[in-house]
């Protein structure tokens, strides 16, 4: 039995086409994966993000936990609200999950992890809150739900559809969130757009996506998300990284603080192993579709494509690839597909950024 | 009708139609391109390519997945369908004029063999159970 999110039966409503993802039943899309693309780039779009899995921390000595548990630096996060991308890595230096943490008070951290590591997640963190922390609480979120309204129209949207809510939100800035009534309502997202990622009570939930819905915020599906977060250079955990893969091999380098003497989980295992790959992307060149798991071929070593789609804003087919260290932006590579070598051009990350294409070939 | 009577189906969700000429036009059904969404890549046989039945011989790529095509009977291929490589999306716009290309049949009786349309249709409601 697929678990589901509070907003399934509206999904249906709306058309969508279902999918199992990661034992969660979730919408794919609504029609066109390519419309929906467009309409958060060029306008606003929402998508249901239930399935991801808010944690508390709470307590007397958050930071100082945060920042032995996370490879970014909780010291990073001084103005209230403000959010931070990192990794928990495990010993070995290998990905247990990505996530967002949101600084709200010194002694209230919030939490937002994927849902398909969610319980892995918090048994980690449970451990770890034992062994280091006892003094703190971890509390799963289940009774919350959240919607991500995302594209330049996103903000302007979700003011009309929440009364009061600009008042409390406008001066957000992008990686920061807010308290409004019974929200929570981050300036964060998975797309390269701005928009708000929302999370308000379970039971409140439907009416809110109508709600957006009738303020002309389409309903958006895991399809464009993926194509979305492709153009927009961030890594989906599982594929792009996980537990067998260095970091630093997979564009997570900006994320993980080896330099300050602060010691982290994983950071010894790091420092042990220099990264031999590093993670660009790429543009198809000639006809065809990239996808995960084809091998690059590069006159340094071989390569391997960790994420690949078809590209609805550049309308070519682009790839996260990782690839030997002296292969260089600008240089031209062969990707195998089925029995033919097609050219790649390897280019800076991301894509595609607010709308625009950021990629000149 | 997004299971025409006059054409002929298979298991693996390509159509086949009698042509006055005796060639057999194939292409991917209605209920195939639902299945794999925006269409974004279509690679055909060559022409003068001898297919056995049941062989992968084209290969249709929507944004979300790849997916072989695979040739309803034996038979030399004839012509490919060029616009439609071009222009891909066509298959979701309609998916029975978006042929992809024809066949010569090594033998014409085969076309007999392949489903019809209410065996296609009951081909797919079973496997959305």
């Amino acid at each position: 039995m697929l678990k589901q999110t509070p907003l399934n039966s509206l999904h249906r409503a709306m058309g969508a086409r279902m999918v199992d993802f990661g034992g969660w039943d979730m919408p794919v899309n609504y029609g066109s994966q390519i419309e929906e693309h467009h309409q958060v780039r060029r306008d606003a779009g929402m998508f249901d993000v239930c399935h991801m899995l808010v944690v508390d921390v709470t307590g007397a000595g958050i930071r100082e936990f945060l920042r032995y548990l996370l490879a970014n630096n909780a010291d990073k996060l001084k103005e209230p609200g403000k959010a931070l991308y990192s990794c928990m890595l495990n010993p070995a230096g290998g990905v247990i999950d990505d996530l967002i943490v949101y600084f709200m008070r010194e002694d209230w951290f919030r939490i937002v992890v994927n849902a398909g590591t969610a319980e892995k997640d918090v048994a980690w963190m449970e451990q770890q809150r034992a062994a280091h922390a006892p003094q703190l609480a971890i509390k799963p979120r289940r009774d919350l739900a959240m919607i991500a309204v995302q594209g330049p129209n996103a903000r302007e949207k979700t003011w009309q559809a929440i009364a009061g809510s600009r008042a409390a939100t406008e001066s957000l800035k992008p990686f920061q969130a807010g308290e409004f009534a019974q929200y929570f309502i981050g300036r964060t997202g998975y797309t390269g757009e701005d928009g708000f990622e929302i999370m308000l009570p379970v039971a409140e939930a439907g009416s809110l996506w109508q709600t957006l819905h009738d303020c002309g915020v389409g309903p958006i599906g895991l399809g464009a998300r993926d194509t979305l977060r492709l153009e927009a250079g961030m890594n989906l955990y599982g594929q792009d990284m996980g537990e067998d893969v260095n970091p630093l091999e997979a564009g997570l380098a900006w994320t993980i603080d080896l330099v300050s003497p602060r010691d982290f989980i994983g950071k010894q295992a790091l420092l042990a192993k220099p990264a031999a790959m590093q993670m660009l992307g790429l543009v198809l060149l000639d006809k065809g579709v990239l996808r995960g798991h084809q091998k690059v071929v590069t006159p340094h070593g071989d390569g391997e494509i960790t994420s690949g789609s078809f590209s609805p804003t550049l309308s070519q087919s682009i790839a996260f690839a990782r690839m030997p260290q002296a292969v260089a932006v600008g240089d031209t590579v062969q990707v195998e597909i089925r029995d033919k070598r097609l050219n790649a051009k390897v280019v800076k990350l991301p894509f595609a950024r607010n709308g625009k294409s950021l990629t000149t070939i | 009708m997004s299971i025409p009577n006059n054409l002929k189906y298979t298991k693996s969700h390509e159509w086949a139609r009698q042509e006055a000429d005796g060639t057999v036009t194939v292409g991917i059904t209605h209920h195939a391109q639902e299945l794999l969404g925006d269409m974004v890549y279509v690679e055909n046989p060559a022409v003068g390519r001898q297919l056995k039945a049941g062989e992968e011989c084209a290969v249709v790529e929507s944004v979300k997945a790849a997916s072989d095509v695979y040739a309803p009977l034996a038979g030399e291929v004839v012509a490919a369908n060029a616009e439609v490589a071009d222009a891909p999306e066509q298959i979701n716009q309609d998916a029975y004029a978006a042929w992809m290309f024809k066949i010569k049949p090594a033998n014409p009786a085969d076309l007999a063999g392949l489903l019809d349309a209410t065996a296609y249709q009951a081909l797919v409601e079973s496997e959305a159970h």
